[in-house]
């Protein structure tokens, strides 16, 4: 990468796009060095990465930093799906992590240089008197009231105050659409498997897609390029939801718009239908947001909307047939320990 | 889905995509570039990036056609002064309870002139189920500067704005045709912003299509509505009033573009002369008004 080697910090490794990007990253010969923190083991395998066990709010970051001379952060470990958790577990990792995270970075004779941040166009929130497409200095209609909006805006302001207090530091941040792919999991993702697609009855909100590899590329894009800045990141394209239903071959089971989350606790109590708040706000309103930044750039898109949309329920529907298929990888420390670091392993 | 090889091409590139080595060095321009050929393929619906479907839009224009013609018996007067091609933002007065100028404005135009008109409305209809989705099909769009801004500028679209906003159709019917504040002249800076002139829409016959009597504040902010009316038309009508109009004779006059002399995109343009232009544009509306009242003979035939 731009010509001289780089030694890599990957938040979040145990998560999908954690694990990913560290794989891509180890096919560049100029990445020298990649360490992973994650509170999980990685899910996916890596030959050279070397995992870090820390807690949820990276307490040891700092020791890190300067052990490893870290020249490049990839802060990829940031939660975007309330279900997956409770709100306090939440805070504690995109909030407290961030905050330790650049103060480690931050940390004086700091050797952090570019640091990538991926964050999610929920913080624009989602409102009636939304415009229709966001940029990336539209401010948010109005003040964040849920989970993950306030985490993603207090995110927001350490990366900024950061990136004024470090002028010599390239920061960017993504700020991704709805993410959709072969194997990403999230709640709209869940939704759309199921056999009828949630809806609001009377509302036929236009949806912005990005395609996981899309994510992926475009972390590795404005770190190669030495991007600052924030871009959003979307593929071309709204689509309404009902259409996003028909290219699924599904149809729509439409939910009452007034008093939704009287059906929609149970449901999700249930185990059925699990649509936290922001998610419904997006089922009434939706949400589009200007891509062109990341494009001038010279950024291009595999997947717009639509593709990405046909790529996701084409692995669904591979994924019904022949069933999940790849034994999934475990990690093993002492296999991994012995690849990495035993005499005996011969490398080139 | 469209069966063939490239099915399970695709199907295998969507599995393998991820886990890819390939991603590394970062392709700058390498990358799919049909993307304008791609974003019309697999579409399923003709629904745009504004929520506007044309093929609604043909059904409604079919539906509505005998209202604008047979109920409101519509006349244009000056609608070469609209342009054929090109951004240019149309301004007209607004009224009547539940407001009939912006059907029959879009719905002339487009047969007229046979070009699509974008209408920016209170972001009040987005959040009522049915309508505010049908609205949307039909063209209409929250009145977002942005959303004004791309669609004059870069798409080079008509794109229909009230100043007067809801304070126009709100007013009692003995105040009918006196204009309203245009707003802060948000409607100027836009077409300044993107280098489009403004068309001035004169539109008499609206106000007796649905008189206000009155009004009920409490109510309307109870449900968060802008304005809840009581009209003539649901004292003469009953229920049925709530929805049907009375048989206004409707005129439109489409007055002389008006075109700012000031580079286009700039951050901010003087005050006062945003002000000076809103209000010479609400002035030339007013006196055409007065203008098409003097010669009105009758409010049901014109």
């Amino acid at each position: 990468m731009s010509g001289r080697s780089r030694r890599v910090l990957v938040t979040g490794l145990g998560t999908f796009w954690g694990g990913r990007v560290a794989q891509t990253l180890e096919a560049d010969p100029e990445v020298d060095v990649i360490v992973g923190l994650d509170t999980t083991e990685p899910t996916v395998e890596l030959e050279r990465t070397e995992y870090v066990r820390v807690d949820a709010n990276y307490s040891i970051l700092a020791r890190i930093v300067r052990a490893a001379q870290i020249d490049t952060i990839i802060h990829t470990f940031l939660v975007v799906d309330p279900t997956q958790m409770s709100a306090r577990a939440m805070h504690e990792i995109n909030v407290i992590g961030t905050m330790n995270l650049f103060a480690a970075a931050s940390a004086p004779a700091s050797t952090v240089r570019n640091v990538v941040v991926k964050s999610s166009t929920i913080v624009y929130g989602c409102s009636a008197s939304d415009p229709v497409w966001f940029k990336e200095d539209t401010p948010s209609s109005r003040p964040a009231r849920r989970g993950v909006e306030r985490n993603l805006e207090a995110v927001e302001g350490y990366v900024r105050d950061f990136a004024q207090d470090n002028p010599h530091v390239n920061v960017s941040m993504l700020r991704f659409a709805n993410v959709i792919g072969a194997e990403l999991e999230t709640p709209l993702t869940r939704a759309l498997e199921l056999p009828l697609v949630p809806s609001l009855a009377g509302f036929d909100p236009r949806f912005q897609f990005v395609h996981e590899a899309d994510v992926i590329r475009s972390i590795l894009f404005v770190l190669d390029q030495n991007l600052a800045g924030v871009f959003n990141v979307a593929g071309d394209g709204l689509l309404p939801w009902s259409e996003v239903a028909q290219l699924c071959g599904k149809r729509t089971a439409p939910l009452p718009p007034i008093g939704t989350s009287l059906i929609t606790g149970p449901l999700a109590q249930l185990g059925l239908v699990d649509l936290p708040e922001e998610y419904l706000q997006l089922l009434r309103f939706g949400r589009g947001v200007d891509n062109s930044r990341l494009k001038d750039f010279g950024f291009r898109y595999q997947y717009n909307s639509v593709q990405a949309v046909e790529a996701f329920i084409e692995a669904v529907r591979l994924r019904n047939t022949i069933g999940t298929g790849q034994p999934t990888y475990r990690y093993e420390r002492d296999v991994e320990q012995f690849f990495r670091h035993s005499p005996a392993v011969i490398r080139d | 889905m469209d069966g063939g090889t490239s099915d399970d091409e695709r199907l295998k590139q969507a599995v393998d995509a991820p886990v890819s080595r390939s991603l590394v060095p970062v392709p700058v321009v390498e990358a799919a570039s049909d993307q304008d050929e791609a974003s019309v393929d697999g579409r399923r619906s003709d629904v745009d990036e504004w929520g506007r479907s044309a093929s609604m839009r043909a059904l409604a224009r079919r539906i509505y056609d005998p209202i604008y013609s047979k109920w409101f018996r519509v006349e244009w007067e000056g609608l070469e002064n609209i342009p054929t091609e090109g951004g240019a933002l149309l301004v007209a007065n607004h009224a009547a309870a539940i407001p009939s100028d912006a059907p029959v404005i879009m719905h002339g135009i487009e047969t007229e002139l046979g070009r699509p008109v974008y209408g920016l409305a209170d972001n009040f209809f987005k959040r009522v189920p049915v309508v505010g989705t049908l609205w949307s099909r039909l063209g209409g769009l929250p009145a977002h500067p942005d959303n004004a801004y791309r669609l004059l500028k870069e798409q080079g679209q008509l794109v229909l704005v009230f100043p007067e906003g809801s304070k126009g159709p709100a007013k009692p019917f003995n105040e009918r045709y006196q204009l309203r504040r245009f707003g802060r002249g948000g409607f100027v800076e836009i077409a300044m912003q993107a280098g489009v002139p403004v068309v001035p829409i004169a539109v008499v016959g609206a106000e007796e299509s649905m008189p206000t009597l009155f009004r009920l504040p409490h109510l309307a902010s109870f449900i968060g509505a802008p304005y809840v009316p009581v009209t003539a038309n649901m004292l003469a009508l009953g229920p049925l009033g709530v929805a049907t109009y009375f048989p206004a004779k409707f005129k439109l006059r489409v007055l002389e573009p008006v075109t700012f002399n000031v580079p286009p995109d700039q951050e901010r343009y003087s005050r006062s002369r945003v002000m000076d232009w809103s209000e010479a544009i609400r002035d030339r509306i007013q006196n055409a008004l007065y203008d098409m009242l003097r010669n009105r003979r009758s409010v049901w035939f014109g």
